[in-house]
């Protein structure tokens, strides 16, 4: 966890594409309608958003650098600050509550030796807990990365975070989840 | 067998991809709509229809499209509003991850009826999964002609993308999900002028829910007045309801708006009841936002007619011993729940997600949850109590966006039926912190023959 | 009628005035004057888009319009809702706004710092008026109030954003005078704050006109030479000869010398012609402006009303004892 900033910030030519494509979503000069989603693209790719990739955004996306920092402050997904490889976002809100989610939070606490926010001297995990990720009939859940993890017990923490440590990649871009919804 | 709309389909093999989903009727509104149905015409069946809009607050979506404003060589578009936080509320990732070209199919008809070229899913951010779901249907409905340019050689063109937040609540309020979009924070704005006049880059807009969107199929398919047959007086149709809390069946619901809170609850069919066999305490309808209800005024209301699943019946009585049904997020509470833990964590919810550009939530939000934090935490004072209905009283209505309602009404309910739980809280200090208060006394309201 | 745009009525707590169409109603009620105009302290007429955050100026409409008279469900920001013909607004004749607006000020007053002793704007500070007219005797607030630490801004501005009210006028004014923004609103909620995020400077021609739109002293001037109170300082009116802005100004003088430069200000407190940098902080010899004579302050505040002695007067309850 020692690095404070990144020295080189650029996206390789597949991303830029994919910042184009995003670009191209909306009409002429509205690319600063593409913010966001080229924040999360910058994210996953740096792990964080410091302020020379912030910059870097902004030259992309010809807007001035605050109008990057405000947005990047202003929304609850984005890291300022450096984070562990996987971040375990736990469901804090009324519905998982009283399902048990303050008790999965201290067992994660405990196991990794961590309070909510820090991140593991390994760098592998940071706990976050978050507001409601609407999945409140499959209570308790966490996120990490894209992926949904419902229905939690202590042994399907165990389990994952088992998963996670031998394969710190947090997106599981594409892969199935199992909600286990309601029958129709 | 209660008919279903929206998810008939969900559990056919395979119905998010595109084949599946064509060969079991899909894209046939489109069809309709566009080859034998003037724009106005599907405005019409909309309106003929009843349904009220499904993000909140229940608004006749024909009505709102009807507001459009149509200037001469503006463009207007049509957003979908996917940002669902409101906390109870999953029922449109269910839908959206299960049957996504049902949305896109949607949202071809509505933009055809509202005219707009351009339209777009907003989605939440942490649906990042479900926004890729739907990319690969858009691509494959570009693929197969429902998309694009001259669809079905009809002459009307039509892109449609799905774009990202990253994590606020606020943003699921329309002016604030236009904002969004636009690249900036989420700050809703202030109003006059309205999104049908003003919208996204300062053109008319109409924002409608996913599940809104999603109704318009059957509509168009069946017919306005088929799908008004369903449902009890001005609650037309099917409703997705998102089910949790501690019942033993949580999960989403299509439900006809006729039936029982009771039988939705109790039934098999439905929640099946309580968890552990344990009682009843209380239940939010509708999403955190709305009122809670005490045990005694859930299934029954005040004057002691059965309560529906309907706007009107979760409504009745107003706020005074009524609820709403909101966005259809119902959460049950079984009697080993605090009411004061519950009210202090929405609370927090509201805080962290006030954008604080008004002074009354951004502070004020802020203050209610200290002030609750400290009696859930046994150091309150019995003046506290009093205080919280002051600070929410003046949030209420006071606010450029409902955010600020809906940090003040829970509050307000939770004081309103359980006041005698949070006078326990300081005067049991300790006791609080070692055990729930349980079901709170039933109270007899004068039942209003005027 | 040989007036071209026809003209709409509106009565305000009981006085009728008429006006062009499109008026907001604070607009409105500043054409009658007095006690019917609401409090402001986000909106600024020369900013476009402000207005609407701060709710202190909030009203009832106790009737919509003549076509409508149904009176609007709640009450409405005046600064940034138009009139209709035939609207009837209250304002200090509602109980309704004044139990609102006490409970405004009292949710800006506390996270504010009480520290109205020490601060440069104590004096001409709108926070400062509204509490004295609006506000509780005490705070029910009993919890820490939230701090930053004070920061300089480039050479000139300080910002000390413990006070800010977040009413965005700075932001505005930076958008609208200056070409590249480079300070904004960060993070959400209470945790919101003005910044520039990597500490920049502002170094912008007209960036110090961020200082006098500030209702608060969350922006103030770094060379505002001999600390001292405002009461102190004698206002005059003075111009130079500019090529950047107007050139007309007030210096605010102690003795014989220039303590600091500010734009002239009307009775809402709001600057009409904004002025460049170089007059405000690089003019401070008496022989650099053109004296004109005594400014009149004639805004309805703690100065000139008089309300400000020294010692600091006991005159706000809430602002003194925390
Ligand atoms: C704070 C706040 C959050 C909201 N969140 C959502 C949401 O997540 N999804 C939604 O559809 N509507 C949400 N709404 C309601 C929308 O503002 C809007 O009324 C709705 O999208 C309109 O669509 P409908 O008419 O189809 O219901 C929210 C409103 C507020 C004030
Ligand atoms: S009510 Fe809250 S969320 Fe809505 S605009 Fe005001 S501060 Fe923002
Ligand atoms: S610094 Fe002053 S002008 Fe800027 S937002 Fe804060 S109070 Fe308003
Ligand atoms: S002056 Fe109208 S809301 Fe602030």
């Amino acid at each position: 966890m020692s690095e404070t900033t990144h020295s080189q910030v650029s996206f390789s030519d597949e991303l830029l594409k994919e910042v184009n494509r995003v670009i191209g979503q909306f009409p002429e000069g509205k690319q600063k309608s593409a913010l966001i989603r080229v924040l999360h693209i910058a994210q996953a790719e740096f792990g964080w958003l410091s302020v020379p990739v912030m910059d870097y955004v902004a030259r992309l996306l010809h807007i001035q650098p605050i109008e990057v920092y405000e947005v990047a402050t202003f929304y609850s997904m984005y890291d300022t600050k450096p984070v562990g490889k996987v971040k375990l976002e736990v469901c804090r809100t009324g519905p998982c509550m009283i399902e048990g989610a303050e008790k999965i939070v201290k067992y994660i606490e405990d196991k990794l030796g961590i309070q909510d926010g820090e991140t593991t001297a390994d760098g592998i995990f940071t706990l976050k807990t978050v507001e409601c990720l609407g999945a409140c009939g499959y209570a308790p859940m966490l996120q990490a990365g894209e992926k949904y993890h419902e229905h939690l017990t202590e042994a399907k923490v165990d389990e994952l975070i088992e998963a996670y440590r031998k394969n710190p990649v947090a997106n599981y871009m594409g892969q199935e989840t199992n909600l286990n919804s309601a029958k129709s | 067998m209660t008919r279903k709309l929206l998810l008939d389909k969900v559990n056919v093999e395979g119905i998010a991809g595109y084949d599946v989903y064509r060969k079991n009727g899909g894209y046939r509104s489109v069809e309709k709509a566009l080859k034998t149905m003037s724009p106005d015409e599907v405005v019409e069946e909309v309106k003929k229809s009843g349904l009220r809009g499904r993000g909140g607050a229940g608004f006749p979506t024909g009505m709102k499209w009807s507001f459009l404003a149509k200037p001469e060589g503006v463009p207007r578009h049509l957003l979908c509003n996917a940002d669902e936080s409101e906390p109870g509320t999953f029922k449109d990732r269910y839908l959206m991850e299960k049957i996504p070209h049902l949305l896109i199919e949607g949202m071809i008809v509505s933009s055809f009826a509202l005219g707009a070229n351009q339209s777009y899913i907003y989605i939440r951010g942490e649906y990042m999964y479900v926004l890729r779901i739907l990319e690969k249907a858009i691509a494959e409905a570009y693929a197969n002609g429902w998309l694009g340019k001259n669809i079905l050689g009809t002459g009307f063109d039509l892109d449609l993308s799905v774009t990202p937040g990253a994590g606020a609540y606020i943003c699921g309020e329309e002016t604030a999900l236009i904002e969004s979009l636009e690249g900036k924070r989420g700050n809703p704005r202030i109003k006059p002028p309205f999104p049908a006049v003003k919208g996204l880059w300062q053109r008319p807009t109409v924002v409608n829910n996913v599940e809104t969107i999603a109704a318009v199929v059957p509509i168009v398919n069946d017919g306005g007045e088929e799908y008004a047959k369903i449902g009890i007086g001005r609650s037309t149709g099917t409703k997705l309801i998102s089910a949790g809390g501690n019942i033993n069946k949580p999960g989403v619901y299509e439900i006809e708006m006729n039936i029982t809170v009771e039988e939705f609850i109790y039934s098999d069919t439905y929640c099946g009841g309580i968890k552990n066999g344990k009682r009843l305490k209380a239940c939010v309808p509708g999403g955190s936002s709305v009122p809670i209800l005490p045990h005694y005024l859930v299934c029954k209301t005040a004057a002691g007619e059965d309560r529906l699943m309907t706007y009107e019946s979760l409504a009745d009585g107003g706020f005074a011993t009524g609820s709403m049904l909101g966005s259809g997020g119902f959460i049950v509470y079984d009697e080993d729940q605090c009411i004061v833990r519950n009210t202090w964590n929405f609370t927090r919810f509201y805080h962290h997600e006030s954008c604080g550009q008004c002074s009354p939530c951004r502070e004020g939000t802020g203050w209610m949850e200290k002030v609750l934090h400290r009696l859930e935490y046994g150091h309150g004072k019995m003046e506290d109590i009093n205080l919280l209905w002051d600070i929410q009283r003046k949030i209420e209505g006071n606010t450029i966006c409902p955010l600020g309602d809906a940090a003040a009404w829970p509050v307000a309910a939770a004081i309103r039926h359980f006041r005698e739980e949070f006078e326990w809280h300081v005067n049991e200090p300790k006791a609080c912190m070692e055990r729930n208060y349980g079901l709170v006394t039933e109270k007899t309201f004068e039942t209003a023959t005027a | 009628m040989s007036e071209q745009t026809e003209k709409i009525k509106v009565t305000i707590d009981g006085k009728l005035v008429e006006v062009a169409p499109g008026t907001t109603i604070l607009n409105a009620a500043r054409e009658i004057g007095g006690e019917v105009v609401p409090p402001a302290m986000c909106y600024y007429s020369s900013l476009k888009g402000s207005g609407g955050k701060c709710r202190t100026c909030l009203v009832e409409v106790s009737k919509g319009s003549e076509k409508d008279p149904r009176p609007m469900p709640k009450l409405v920001a005046s600064c940034s809702t138009p009139v209709a013909d035939g609207m009837e607004v209250k304002n200090k004749s509602s109980e309704k706004v004044l139990d609102a607006r006490k409970g405004v000020v009292e949710f800006l007053l506390i996270n504010h710092p009480l520290d109205c002793p020490i601060c440069d704007q104590a004096g001409e500070c709108h926070l400062q008026d509204l509490a004295f007219e609006h506000g509780l005797e005490k705070t029910r607030y009993e919890f820490k109030r939230r701090t930053f630490d004070q920061i300089d801004i480039g050479e000139y501005i300080k910002l000390h954003m413990t006070r800010c009210i977040l009413c965005y006028r700075c932001v505005y004014t930076a958008d609208q005078l200056t070409n590249a923004r480079e300070h904004g609103v960060l993070k959400r909620g209470d945790a919101a704050e003005i910044s520039t995020y990597i500490q920049n400077s502002l170094d912008n021609d007209f960036i110090g006109n961020v200082i006098d739109v500030c209702p608060v002293g969350a922006l103030t001037d770094r060379t505002f030479r001999f600390k001292s109170r405002v009461w102190y300082t004698k206002p005059m009116d003075v111009h130079c000869e500019c090529s950047k802005c107007s050139g007309k100004a007030v210096a605010w003088m102690i003795g014989d010398e220039i303590a600091r430069i500010t734009a002239r200000k009307d009775q809402y407190g709001e600057v009409k012609e904004f002025i460049c940098n170089d007059c405000r902080f690089n003019k401070k010899q008496k022989s650099d402006w053109v004296f004109e004579g005594p400014r009149h302050i004639d805004r309805h505040s703690v100065i000139s009303a008089n309300k400000y002695e020294d010692p600091i007067p006991e005159h706000t309850p809430l602002l003194n004892k925390a």
